[in-house]
């Protein structure tokens, strides 16, 4: 007789928050899955079964009346590395530890940096429209981009995702500027080129994009706002894929319109879609992607495994590589 | 008064602004007198009218209109002016000579300025070391002007040197190619006409690497339809389609010059495995500088790579090179990339094969033709995204290209070295 698998509880398997298929595999090769929408069936009979709740693109949300169903709740385990949207201290006090899968999110958010950088500086996205629309007879010379070779990156936030982005523009002769909480080793700069600015201030006048790559915290909500945009050179991009409260975007939408700052690249905003009425989804000089940074069949099942790779180890009483534990400063 | 003022003090007080633009048309000789007049003669014979470069502050003491000859004066209350006049006339003369010194410069023929030509804030650089005349100009009067012209600038492949232009042009001593592509010039028949020809490999390099990196990566990761979706009015929820990983895949480029070898540089960064194919194997210290891997076969690079990047030039020998066969060798999974030429790709055996999912994508800066017809398949495709031709699309590059071709073309005419000369094989 198979053993009997632990049950987790997943938001849906398919549909617009589930996970596909073939990662939903992956689940179930270590564990009996229950979909929320199952769960609200008949929750007094599931839901003390329950021991791990995985979340995945923020479903299912881990509130309180959730977790009240969940008496036998070991672990959440989040898909990606942003904790900002888990109270942990919260989810703590019932008796779960949290967990995320950092490390594995690294390289394709920074290769998302990347592609959102080129096609912004160099207009890909308005010159496929141009290249596929039915009126267009000749092809046009006046879509011109700005050079991204030998231009200064300025990038916020030198963590590992941080640091992958300064890897991958070294390869374009970018002159890379930094700031972080914290200076990073001279090995670690050497090895990227990349030049440390204590002072913010100092980063946002020189660089040609600004490359925001630093977690969601008290200390950096609305981080970028009209102060920051205005240091910015008018000829800069700004490249947003950490989450959409670092920046002020209403003073973004201003500096936008205004030529303060040339141009923005987002892959996250606040809310996540934008209101269909929002001023930044009809700026000519705006890219936006829907949150895609982690969004390849490689790194969605690798955070797949991880996932499930903290959730046994939780369950079965032992250290959980992942664990979120957070410092009791970090709440100020 | 500065004599700068003077002169246009003078101008102002000689003609109506109707008048001054009548002056100003080139070839086009004073059939009705004007009832005032100009001191300043024209000396060139075979020359018209001319319009010089006009910018307000500019004005003063480079705006001169020339007049082919004094008819009469203003009537007798100006005789007073006369003296004024004179003496203005001399020191205008001087200037005007002074000026004309320096407006000695060769005469260039471009296509045009706007429009498919080049943007204006790049005719300054052309406009220092020759005088420019546009095709369209030209044709109005091709006798007249085409003995004068020893230099044409080709750029987006326009005016093209074909054999009615260039009997045109019997002083013509260089074309000089916007660009490093040189496909669309029969170099072998403009070489025999005793013509140089020349283009601007080196400047284009980064600013091309930098575009064959950015399709790659918005195919990979679907940032035009992320996009999209994004702004889509309809969009209540954002779901789109997994891509694919770029870092540590496999990228395979075909034609590993000045260009390649920057694409693989840049695919460095991203840890990617980097094979190449090239007519010729390139120096071990330039293949472990990128860690690139040769293929002598290109068949096995098709075979293995995830991206295919095309990044050859357009010759008989590459033509088509890219085809049915070579579509069918790749992996399903794998995007090509074409930074060269259209007819480096056979365009319907790529339609066949992203519409049957041979491959994944692809992603075009150059199509054959530019643009394509509005009809096309692949403009209908969801897995194609394509660009204008805009490898070299920013500012700063098209500005040091049209520098280069500057350089050459001046090179030519003083019978120098030639930078970027191309000759015949």
């Amino acid at each position: 007789m198979a053993e009997e698998k632990t049950w987790a509880l997943v938001s849906e398997v398919g549909g617009e928050h589930g996970y596909l298929e073939e990662l939903a595999d992956i689940l179930k090769q270590h564990f009996r899955i229950i979909c929320y929408r199952e769960l609200l069936e008949d929750p007094v009979l599931h839901g003390p079964k329950i021991q791990v709740l995985f979340m995945w693109k923020y479903c299912p949300a881990a509130e309180p009346l959730l977790l009240g169903l969940l008496p036998s709740l070991k672990v959440v385990v989040s898909g990606g590395v942003g904790i900002d949207h888990l109270d942990v201290p919260f989810i703590n006090s019932l008796g779960a530890k949290v967990a995320n899968t950092p490390g594995v999110v690294s390289d394709s958010t920074a290769d998302l940096a990347m592609g959102l950088l080129l096609a912004s500086a160099r207009k890909i996205l308005d010159g496929h429209q141009i290249a596929i629309d039915p009126k267009t007879m000749h092809i046009p010379q006046s879509l011109m981009g700005v050079e991204v070779t030998g231009s200064t990156l300025g990038i916020i936030g030198m963590g590992e995702i941080g640091y992958k982005i300064a890897q991958r523009s070294k390869g374009f002769e970018m002159k890379i500027l930094y700031h972080n909480r914290t200076r990073r080793n001279v090995e670690d700069e050497q090895t990227v080129r990349a030049s440390y600015c204590e002072s913010l201030d100092d980063l946002l006048r020189k660089s040609d994009f600004v490359v925001i790559a630093v977690k969601l915290t008290l200390d950096t909500t609305g981080l970028v706002g009209h102060r920051e945009l205005s240091l910015m050179k008018p000829t800069a991009t700004l490249v947003n894929i950490s989450r959409g409260q670092v920046v002020d975007q209403d003073a973004l939408v201003k500096a936008l319109q205004s030529g303060s700052i040339c141009a923005a690249a987002l892959d996250v905003t606040h809310p996540e879609p934008l209101p269909r009425d929002h001023p930044l989804l009809s700026l000519p000089n705006v890219l936006i992607t829907p949150h895609i940074g982690i969004s390849t069949y490689n790194t969605a099942r690798r955070i797949v495994e991880k996932m499930v790779e903290n959730a046994l180890a939780a369950v079965k009483g032992l250290p959980v590589p992942n664990e979120v534990k957070l410092q009791l400063h970090n709440q100020c | 008064m500065l004599l700068s003022d003077q002169l246009l003090k003078f101008h102002l007080f000689i003609y109506s602004k109707q008048e001054v633009e009548y002056y100003q048309r080139p070839a086009k000789c004073l059939t009705s007198p004007p009832p005032f007049a100009l001191l300043i003669t024209e000396r060139q014979e075979t020359e018209g009218w001319r319009k010089t470069p006009q910018a307000p502050a500019e004005a003063r003491m480079q705006s001169v209109c020339y007049v082919r000859c004094v008819r009469r004066l203003w009537g007798p209350a100006q005789a007073s002016q006369i003296l004024n006049v004179t003496n203005m006339h001399r020191s205008v003369c001087q200037l005007h000579h002074k000026k004309v010194m320096e407006d000695n410069k060769p005469w260039a023929l471009i296509s045009e300025v706007g429009g498919q030509g080049y943007i204006e804030e790049v005719t300054d650089i052309m406009k220092q070391h020759f005088q420019i005349i546009c095709h369209k100009d030209f044709l109005q009067n091709p006798l007249l002007h085409g003995p004068k012209i020893q230099a044409m600038f080709v750029w987006n492949a326009l005016p093209a040197p074909e054999p009615a232009l260039l009997s045109s042009l019997p002083s013509l001593k260089v074309v000089a190619n916007g660009g490093v592509g040189i496909d669309h010039l029969d170099v072998s028949y403009i070489t025999s006409l005793g013509v140089k020809v020349t283009n601007t490999p080196g400047v284009v390099s980064n600013a091309t690497a930098d575009i064959a990196m950015g399709l790659l990566l918005a195919s990979a990761r679907n940032i035009v339809e992320g996009h999209q979706i994004s702004v889509n009015p309809n969009t209540t929820h954002t779901q789109c389609q997994m891509g694919v990983e770029v870092t540590g895949s496999t990228l395979g480029i075909i034609g590993m010059g000045h260009i390649g070898c920057k694409i693989a540089q840049r695919g460095k960064g991203f840890d990617m495995k980097i094979l190449y194919h090239n007519r010729s194997r390139r120096s071990v210290e330039d293949e472990q500088a990128v860690g690139a891997s040769y293929h002598d076969n290109m068949d096995d690079l098709l075979k293995a790579s995830d991206f295919v990047m095309l990044a050859v030039n357009l010759t008989p020998e590459t033509t088509g090179l890219i085809s049915h066969r070579e579509l069918s060798l790749m992996k399903p999974t794998a995007t090509l990339v074409n930074i060269s030429r259209g007819l480096v790709v056979d365009q319907d055996a790529l339609v066949k094969a992203l519409q049957s999912g041979t491959i994944r994508a692809a992603a075009l800066d150059v199509t054959h033709p530019e643009p394509l017809p509005r009809d096309h398949p692949l403009l209908g495709l969801p897995n194609v995204l394509i660009t204008p031709h805009i490898g070299t699309n920013t500012y700063t590059t098209t500005r040091r290209m049209v520098q280069r071709m500057v350089e050459n073309a001046m090179a030519a005419l003083k019978g120098q070295t030639i930078p970027n000369e191309v000759k015949p094989k």
